[in-house]
């Protein structure tokens, strides 16, 4: 009520005219009110860095004024051996982990899909679980799993089928093994869940149109199911890419990107090339090439999606 | 009853068994999935001597919380991380359940000048890895406003989010325009439209997006570790990575440590599981 008063009162007759000139209405002014917190917030934490970020990757950073060093920090990243080690590791991690996970949620949620409701949703919430805690406590947990000395947990049960110590995270033939070991075993939940609601979706019917042919699980498999959820593959792929192009937590926690650089991801290159050697402007600029990526993968996302919707 | 999997009607037994199967299956899964935490738990409990000085299994013989005060006695604001954690969690909560609730609403059913334009700013914000905007968020917050060790630091970067303003604007996209109209002839202004009408019809979308901002709020590490170099305004995840990094083979109180950062999620989480669940396949409708 107080409100819808003081924009009444603010609309004297001089500004009245002005806004019918301008062709805005009450309505209009609802809209920008409403708006006006979350695009201040946008404003701030989302547009300016972005441009500020642009800028920045053009520049050299200098505690008193930064100089401007052209393509300078474009071209140190691509002449950089890192960079390329990094871009490498991630694209093995990525290969490792999105499909392995999309291939365990759909087969588990297709595992799931013939109990009651209440055993489905018992499923969901153990599988979920994990998913709840921080990266930064799951990344002290198997830190103690992995830990190098025979007490660790992994070495104490590999010691009863005969397999020597090994440091997991230290050595450089396994860390990066160790790294997507732990992605794989911890954390389907979502997919689950997504993948679930997909399949609950197939209609009845083409079961039924199957089961008058004579069709097996495996032909209903193939034929029906894969087919009817994947738009839902293609999403969970595309997000699957992009959040593991985007990984920080567990190289930082758990490796710090050793031995030798093995672990160093693109996400934890950035960072250390911001706020460890502060170097904003090398930072900025490898960020805006992983956000051209990325922006690639969506576009990509997009085309497929749209071209793919036909059963 | 037709369905992905064969019925065997002639023969039930059949189906009974295969389902066992699945189920033990299912299980076994769940028992590797549930491990870490589970460990977690258990180790949490052991006493806090450095690894390799005891041997740990994984049943707890005896239940000591030496552990625990190993943990809380790091740091004499180790009581204040828990308790800026959940200042910060709530003030996050709060503002979006009222800011993104409101522009949601804007974006669905006002039709104001800029809308769509501005929507689809917000829509390619959401696209933009968080890797580019912290550098410069850094230097402002830190350098030009010198505002690190706030809780306004802590708290204004994700006070609104457009993933939360989005998540608003497609389910108030789903209410039917025509109340709205009825209201508006009854004399409603759109404050009260959306305070009296819209907000009660989206209790539900509001109460997933407080919940799931909540986890993400409490669980989130990098913002909070770099613009808080002051202990006593750290929240639990950075004094966890802290001790740490300060106790690398002290394993019973990190984990500890961890528990602490993990419970009340896992309480939160025991309590209002349907919403949890719900929010998993709602935030999984956009593309």
């Amino acid at each position: 009520m107080d409100t819808s008063k003081a924009i009444k009162n603010d609309t004297g007759s001089q500004k009245k005219k002005w806004f019918s000139k301008m062709h805005i209405t009450g309505e209009d002014l609802w809209g920008y009110l409403f708006i006006a917190m979350s695009m201040v917030v946008f404003c701030l934490f989302t547009i300016y860095p972005v441009i500020s970020a642009l800028i920045t990757s053009f520049q050299k950073f200098k505690p008193l004024g930064s100089i401007f060093v052209g393509l300078e920090n474009y071209k140190t990243t691509f002449k950089s051996n890192l960079f390329y080690k990094s871009i490498y590791n991630t694209a093995v991690y990525t290969f490792f982990t999105v499909p392995l996970s999309l291939l365990i949620s759909f087969s588990v949620a297709v595992l799931i899909l013939p109990f009651k409701k209440k055993f489905q949703s018992l499923f969901k919430s153990m599988y979920y679980l994990p998913n709840v805690a921080s990266g930064v406590a799951l990344s002290v947990v198997w830190l103690w799993i992995y830990d190098p000395l025979p007490t660790g947990l992994l070495n104490s049960i590999l010691r009863v089928f005969g397999i020597e110590n090994h440091n997991w995270l230290g050595s450089s033939s396994t860390a990066m093994f160790s790294l997507i070991l732990m992605a794989l075993l911890a954390g389907h939940g979502s997919n689950i869940i997504i993948y679930l609601a997909a399949l609950l979706n197939v209609p009845v019917s083409f079961y039924e149109a199957a089961d008058i042919e004579g069709a097996t699980f495996f032909q209903k498999l193939r034929y029906i199911v894969i087919p009817m959820v994947k738009p839902t593959t293609l999403f969970l792929l595309v997000t699957g890419i992009i959040s593991s192009f985007q990984v920080f937590m567990n190289a930082y926690m758990m490796t710090g990107g050793g031995p030798n650089n093995n672990t160093t991801m693109v996400g934890l290159l950035i960072f250390n090339n911001a706020f460890r050697y502060s170097d904003y402007g090398l930072a900025c600029a490898q960020a805006m090439i992983l956000a051209i990526v990325i922006a690639g993968i969506s576009i990509l996302q997009f085309r497929l999606m749209s071209s793919d919707v036909e059963y | 009853m037709s369905g992905l999997y064969s019925q065997h009607l002639h023969n039930r037994k059949v189906v009974y068994i295969r389902n066992g199967l699945i189920f033990v299956l299912l299980s076994l899964l769940a028992v590797v999935t549930l491990f870490p935490i589970y460990y977690m738990l258990v180790s949490s409990f052991g006493p806090p001597v450095e690894a390799g000085g005891a041997s740990y299994s994984l049943f707890p013989k005896k239940i000591s919380l030496d552990s625990y005060q190993f943990f809380f006695n790091f740091s004499k604001h180790s009581y204040r991380w828990l308790i800026n954690s959940l200042i910060v969690s709530c003030s996050v909560v709060i503002g979006n359940v009222v800011f993104a609730g409101l522009a949601g609403y804007a974006f669905a059913k006002i039709r104001f000048k800029g809308r769509n334009f501005l929507f689809f700013a917000l829509l390619c914000a959401m696209m933009i890895p968080y890797q580019v905007t912290q550098v410069p968020l850094y230097m402002l917050v830190v350098n030009t406003l010198q505002m690190d060790n706030t809780y306004v630091a802590l708290i204004a970067p994700t006070f609104v989010t457009a993933y939360n303003v989005f998540l608003c604007k497609q389910f108030m996209s789903s209410l039917p325009t025509e109340i709205i109209e009825s209201a508006k002839i009854e004399g409603c202004n759109q404050l009260q439209i959306y305070l009296k009408i819209i907000m009660p019809l989206s209790k539900t979308v509001l109460a997933v997006m407080a919940i799931l901002t909540f986890m993400g709020s409490w669980n989130t590490f990098f913002w909070p570790f770099l613009v808080t170099s002051k202990e006593y305004m750290q929240t639990i995840q950075v004094g966890l990575k802290n001790f740490k990094f300060a106790n690398t083979t002290y394993f019973a109180p990190m984990m500890a440590g961890a528990t602490i950062s993990a419970l009340p999620m896992f309480i939160l989480f025991f309590s209002l599981q349907k919403y949890f669940l719900e929010g998993v396949t709602i935030g999984a409708v956009k593309g």
